[in-house]
């Protein structure tokens, strides 16, 4: 028997476009009505500064918490690399190149690549995600991050057996980072996390926030968010990822062991040599007449992460 | 609070029109100096109604706060050596205005940690203190600074004698080298000593110049 569609059984065009009408209006009532259940989901409006990076909001993956201001995102950064003021960032970084861009995945691995940004980008699907972000200097934000998972990248290089860490480098351009010409670090900046660590479905490979690519201050074209740990593990402007066998250096651990480890987890009852950590203060939020607030183990992400620590004593590997 | 001196050496005030230091009436030169003493609330008053104070005003307030105490502590400091290298007499006048500035700013410092940073709270003070180096010594610099400036009116260096006073007032040297340490063990973590490294310099300079001025004019005794 033919298979074959008499003309009765074709919508005619006007009702084919007609349809689709209402499936556009239906999606926008839906949109709309998630909008009204997610009041913070309206906080985030691009503020028009750069290129819009569309994506899918991960609600799963979302606080509720009143999000941080876009000035305050941008203008309040730690780039040393730009200079340790917390404003220098935003004042520096205006020369940083971010085109052409490559990331270099190379070690324990099956396939080392050379990816462009162009590819990277294309990738995955981006997803919005809003996280908290706990600085190891005692302040937090809530930042509306834009990426995919950082073990996206890593199923397609196909890590061998023998990859139990990843370490990430990021870049030094010396003409337009005033911050490399002084050796406050040793450039460039290194960082790693353990396998488990780097594959974890909260581990982002961020290119936006705020619904649009990152600005250079906040670590343009992409880079590493790790929402549990303290905001240094999260590296900015990345250029390369290597699979390793041993634990990699780390920036932050070279310059001054006794002060920072390679876990750097969010840890109230760690705490730092010269403060404690047991409170912190959301910028923009607790001001002069209201207390610091309290700090929560891994950042409040402790039932997603908990368990990659289970059995290790967090105070000596802090 | 006052510098220690061994040796007070009067100079002679300018005769005409009353005193005058560097040819401005005296009064003028003080009130002048005394507004120069609150250029840093000043500024940050300017600085809070233009939205100057950084995403993280408290943060900002409480690091200018010990900023200005050190800075308004070295020149304290400095006013000794500039009377003398200048014979501008007038200057061992405005000392203690100066000195007053470095216990205020010195305060306002302490009191901004204690209400923004620690809540007020004492058992969390303390604790801060007992485990953190770096606030033990900055906490005791200030303690010391209280009773130079309680002893710093013209009644308590009659009431405990000139040179009482003057060992008692030779304090500022240990509280400039504990809050320079203070900052220095603060600038430790992030390896980067620019300022702090010019406020010591300031700081050996000042010292420096004392030793050596102490040891000239023994010397000129012998």
């Amino acid at each position: 028997m033919p298979n074959r569609i008499t003309p009765s059984e074709i919508s005619p065009k006007s009702i084919f476009l007609n349809r689709r009408a209402l499936i556009a209006q239906a999606s926008a009532a839906l949109a709309l009505g998630a909008a009204g259940v997610q009041p913070a989901r309206a906080a985030i409006t691009p503020p028009g500064k750069n290129p819009s990076l569309p994506s899918k909001p991960n609600p799963a993956y979302s606080t509720k918490e009143q999000v941080t201001s876009y000035e305050d995102v941008t203008n309040y950064n730690n780039f040393y690399e730009f200079g340790t003021g917390k404003d220098d960032p935003a004042a520096y970084a205006g020369d940083f190149r971010t085109r052409p861009w490559t990331v270099a995945i190379e070690g324990e691995v099956q396939k080392p690549q050379t990816l462009g940004i162009e590819d990277l980008l294309k990738l995955a699907g981006m997803e919005e995600r809003i996280y908290r972000l706990r600085c190891v200097e005692g302040w937090s934000m809530v930042i509306p991050w834009i990426g995919y998972p950082l073990a996206e990248l890593i199923k397609r290089a196909e890590p061998t057996g023998k990859a139990k860490y990843v370490a990430f480098e990021t870049a030094v351009q010396e003409d337009t980072m005033p911050g490399v010409r002084r050796a406050v670090l040793d450039w460039p900046y290194v960082e790693g996390l353990r396998m488990d660590e780097a594959m974890h479905p909260l581990t982002l490979l961020a290119f936006g926030l705020y619904g649009e690519v990152l600005p250079n201050q906040n670590g343009a074209p992409l880079r590493i968010v790790v929402p549990w740990k303290y905001g240094f593990k999260s590296v900015k402007s990345l250029v390369r990822i290597r699979f390793t066998e041993e634990e990699p250096p780390t920036s932050w651990v070279k310059s001054a062991a006794q002060e920072y480890g390679f876990y750097a987890n969010v840890n109230p009852n760690v705490p730092h040599p010269r403060w404690s950590q047991a409170t912190e203060r959301r910028i923009g939020e607790d001001g002069f007449f209201s207390p610091k607030r309290e700090t929560m183990l891994f950042n409040g992400y402790a039932d997603e992460v908990a368990s990659l620590y289970a059995g290790m004593d967090l105070k000596t590997n802090y | 609070m006052s510098m220690a001196e061994s040796r007070p050496a009067p100079k002679e005030l300018p005769r005409r029109r009353g005193p005058q230091v560097f040819g401005i009436p005296f009064n003028v030169f003080r009130a002048g100096v005394f507004l120069l003493g609150l250029f840093p609330l000043a500024r940050w008053l300017v600085l809070g109604f233009t939205g100057g104070l950084t995403a993280d005003p408290i943060s900002f307030l409480i690091k200018s706060a010990g900023t200005w105490t050190l800075v308004v502590l070295l020149v304290t400091l400095a006013i000794t050596p500039l009377r003398v290298i200048t014979g501008q007499a007038g200057l061992v006048k405005v000392r203690r205005m100066a000195g007053l500035f470095t216990l205020f700013y010195a305060s306002l410092h302490f009191m901004s940690y204690v209400w923004w940073d620690q809540w007020f709270s004492i058992p969390a003070i303390a604790d801060d203190i007992l485990k953190r180096p770096f606030i033990l010594v900055g906490f005791l610099a200030f303690l010391a600074l209280i009773p130079l400036g309680v002893t710093s009116t013209k009644g308590w260096v009659r009431r405990l004698g000139g040179m009482n006073w003057q060992r008692l007032h030779r304090l500022i040297y240990p509280i400039g080298a504990l809050a320079l340490l203070h900052l220095w063990w603060i600038r430790s973590g992030k390896n980067d000593f620019l300022d702090a490294g010019v406020y010591l310099g300031v700081l050996i300079a000042l010292l420096g110049w004392r030793v050596w001025h102490a040891w000239r004019r023994r010397a000129s005794i012998s």
